[in-house]
């Protein structure tokens, strides 16, 4: 036990000590907000500019209020100039493009036959605006013409919102389902992450302990699978406080740089949703409901969600990274293990596609509760699931295969490592891995 | 009890290769240990097991008349042919680490350090990456890591291997010293000539069995073959060599000699002894070469090797 304490102590250390390690740590989260603020400001750089247009309305069904100057759109009436004139003056001149509105019968050809013309094409964003104006125009018109109360038709907007129930009593409702959906899937997301990135690191650091050939000056003082053991927690550990200071950091500079800057981020999610959709976010978001997004997420069961995920991700994690470990011992050099990797990866992909593809539609469906049973994606899709509630005989069912297949999968990786750590020159084949298993001590 | 480490017809397989092949070795303790055998004999199969890096498949290893078990990796320092150390971590931080994992306690491991940091004079690289030093620098770090928890037993494979001559012979002074403290050492190389410099005792393995053993001395006693170089100056050479093809068997010399004398190997053969060999060169001129041929641990090798294969 002292050893295998001593073994993760060195390997946390030349982890955390290790220069990239430390500049991953502390630069990645600043280079991460920088670039998300620097995307943000590039973007409103880019709507900031006005896009000055003039327009041509021969059907007289439009009028000034109708044609208001917006933040990024200046509108001149050119009316009087004529459709052809119009053309020639803003293709000579500064404006950047010409809205034109014939005279027509009816108010459905006329919304097939307004055209706009540029230099360039317009963004879509841009005729989204103008489209959504048009419409809302022309859509007033008729509902006039049928003689609605244009008053009455905006007093009868309403929200609906169906709450769902199940039979033990959880209310949920589509707004908590995307929480769920998006706690789910950033758990999901994060394990794959860490596996991915912690895996990679146990395997390389296997290999270097082959390449600096001191592996057989330590395997004469320790059991291999002690040290394959302290190399896998240790390298968890560096992980963890990587994560930790991460989330820390971020909060920090978040709260400094939207203190600084005032970027709210409702702002920032929504600066290309246009004004009306706005408008209807802030609504929903607003007042009532806010509240109960507060509420449901204290509903959510935080302990069993918390409980859960330390166990897949820690199951989920040792299951992988003993490959991994098992991977590195069987090779010289890190480009010999693309082979190995391939097996490894896939089933960790599988799981995070497989999640986002079908617990987002139907968290109870087939195909899901299978892949949460699964034990090579279960860490992944059974955490997707979670959230919805998932009954205990499920999660029994899922931990227990998890479990046993992690025990199985460490005691045949000690193996192979066991055997790969003190062989060099070859490159093993699947088949060599298979003669290796059935070596005695 | 007087073998250190006793090896019980010890069979190895590796899937359908037999690495070991009912090996019996019997060390004594406070000698140095030649394990002698061409590349690939089972040299190193033999040596992991008595490190309990792999475990035999039959048979059995007795440590100070203990069965082997884990707590014996205390006892036991290894000095492995394929060795290195952790390149980024620094010097001292590397050997209080693997002193510990020999079950050091930090303090007495950072004392026993500076000893011997202070002995081989590299008290100056404590605080120095490994990557920082030149392979023979690195090597003295591993030797020290070898030695350092005061193992009854000791292993080297090829110890030598990265040192220049100066730093080989203060390695090898350090060694026959440990023996003289009470180690009991085993000693693996193909370089003969520190075989003959430092073994009592010898074993060699071929083809994954033991082929010989015994005290060096023995085993060149065995090997001799009563031949003798001798040399002959003030005489004629054509008559000399005449008369003795008569008596004796008579080959090219294995040597030179500054003055310009009549030379020859000379066999013994049935019945005649070194004496009737000498008066019979005594008659003929003056002796000034007359020694007899002690077979070299690489003359050994090779023979017995051979005749094996």
């Amino acid at each position: 036990m002292g050893k295998l304490k001593l073994i993760i102590q060195r390997e946390f250390i030349a982890k955390v000590r290790n220069k990239s390690f430390i500049v991953m740590t502390f630069l990645s989260p600043i280079i991460m907000v920088g670039m998300g603020a620097l995307v943000y400001f590039l973007m409103k750089k880019n709507d900031e500019k006005v896009k000055k247009i003039v327009y041509v309305d021969n059907s007289g069904m439009f009028s000034k209020e109708d044609f208001k100057d917006s933040k990024t759109i200046h509108y001149t009436d050119y009316t009087a100039l004529g459709i052809e004139e119009t053309k020639k003056k803003v293709e000579a001149g500064n404006y950047y493009g010409a809205l034109l509105i014939p005279k027509q019968d009816s108010l459905e050809i006329l919304a097939k036959s307004i055209e706009f013309y540029s230099k360039d094409t317009p963004g879509m964003s841009f005729m989204n605006t103008i489209e959504n104006k048009i419409e809302q125009k022309i859509r007033n018109e008729k509902l006039t013409n049928f003689g609605i109360d244009l008053g009455k038709i905006k007093a009868s907007k309403i929200n609906t919102d169906i709450k769902m129930y199940n039979f033990s009593g959880e209310e949920s409702s589509k707004l908590i389902n995307g929480l769920k959906i998006g706690v789910g899937a950033i758990a999901g997301y994060f394990l794959m992450m860490f596996v991915m990135i912690y895996g990679t690191s146990v395997m390389r650091s296997v290999i270097e302990e082959k390449t600096s050939r001191i592996i057989e000056v330590i395997v004469s003082s320790v059991k291999p699978f002690q040290l394959m053991l302290g190399k896998i927690i240790g390298n968890a550990s560096a992980g963890l406080l990587q994560f930790f200071i991460w989330g820390v950091l971020l909060f920090v500079i978040i709260t400094i740089a939207s203190s600084i800057f005032g970027i709210d981020m409702m702002e920032m999610q929504s600066s290309r949703v246009p004004a009306e959709q706005m408008d209807a976010i802030k609504q929903t978001a607003s007042g009532d409901k806010g509240q109960l997004i507060i509420q449901e997420i204290l509903r959510l069961p935080i302990l069993k969600l918390f409980v859960l995920f330390i166990f897949y991700f820690l199951g989920g994690y040792m299951l992988y990274s003993s490959m991994f470990a098992a991977v590195g011992a069987a090779v010289d050099n890190e480009t010999d293990t693309q082979q190995f990797m391939l097996p490894i990866m896939l089933p960790l992909i599988l799981g995070v596609y497989v999640g986002f593809a079908t617990v987002i539609n139907d968290p109870h469906g087939p195909i899901s509760v299978a892949f949460s049973y699964i034990p090579f994606t279960s860490p992944i899709v059974m955490l997707m699931r979670v959230p919805f509630g998932v009954s205990w005989y499920e999660l029994a069912i899922s931990m227990t295969l998890l479990l046993i297949t992690f025990v199985f999968m460490v005691w045949l990786a000690a193996k192979i490592y066991r055997v790969g750590i003190l062989m060099y020159g070859k490159k093993p084949s699947y088949k060599d891995l298979y003669k290796w298993l059935k070596y005695k001590g | 009890m007087n073998n250190l480490l006793e090896i019980n017809n010890v069979v190895k397989k590796y899937g359908d290769f037999t690495a070991l092949n009912d090996v019996s070795l019997h060390i004594p303790k406070g000698s140095v240990f030649g394990l002698l055998g061409p590349n690939g004999a089972g040299k190193t199969s033999l040596i992991r097991i008595i490190n309990q890096i792999t475990m035999p498949d039959s048979g059995t290893v007795f440590l100070d008349g203990e069965l082997l078990a884990p707590h014996h990796v205390e006892q036991i320092g290894y000095l492995p042919e394929e060795r290195g150390l952790y390149k980024s971590m620094k010097v001292g931080e590397q050997a209080l680490y693997l002193a510990q994992l020999k079950g050091l306690s930090k303090s007495e491991a950072k004392k026993r350090l500076k000893y011997w940091f202070e002995k081989f004079d590299i008290s100056a690289w404590w605080g120095k990456k490994i990557e920082e030093l030149s392979k023979g620098m690195a090597q003295k770090v591993q030797f020290i890591v070898t030695v350092l928890h005061q193992p009854k037993l000791l292993i080297f494979d090829e110890p030598f291997s990265g040192f220049d001559p100066i730093n080989a012979q203060l390695i090898a002074k350090e060694i026959l010293q440990l023996r003289d403290e009470g180690a009991t050492i085993i000693f693996s190389t193909h370089r003969m000539e520190s075989v003959e410099e430092m073994c009592d005792e010898i074993a060699l393995i071929n083809k994954s069995n033991k082929i010989l053993d015994g005290k060096l001395d023995d085993i060149k006693r065995e090997f001799r073959t009563n031949t003798f170089q001798v040399g002959v100056s003030d005489s004629n050479s054509s008559e000399i060599e005449t008369l003795l093809k008569e008596n004796f068997k008579v080959t090219k010399p294995s040597f030179k000699l500054l003055n310009d004398a009549f030379t020859a190997n000379v066999t013994l053969t049935k019945g005649n002894t070194a004496n009737d060999l000498l008066s019979l060169l005594t008659s003929r001129g003056e002796v000034n070469h007359f020694v007899e041929v002690i077979p070299t641990a690489n003359d050994i090798f090779i023979q017995a090797v051979n005749k094996n294969n």
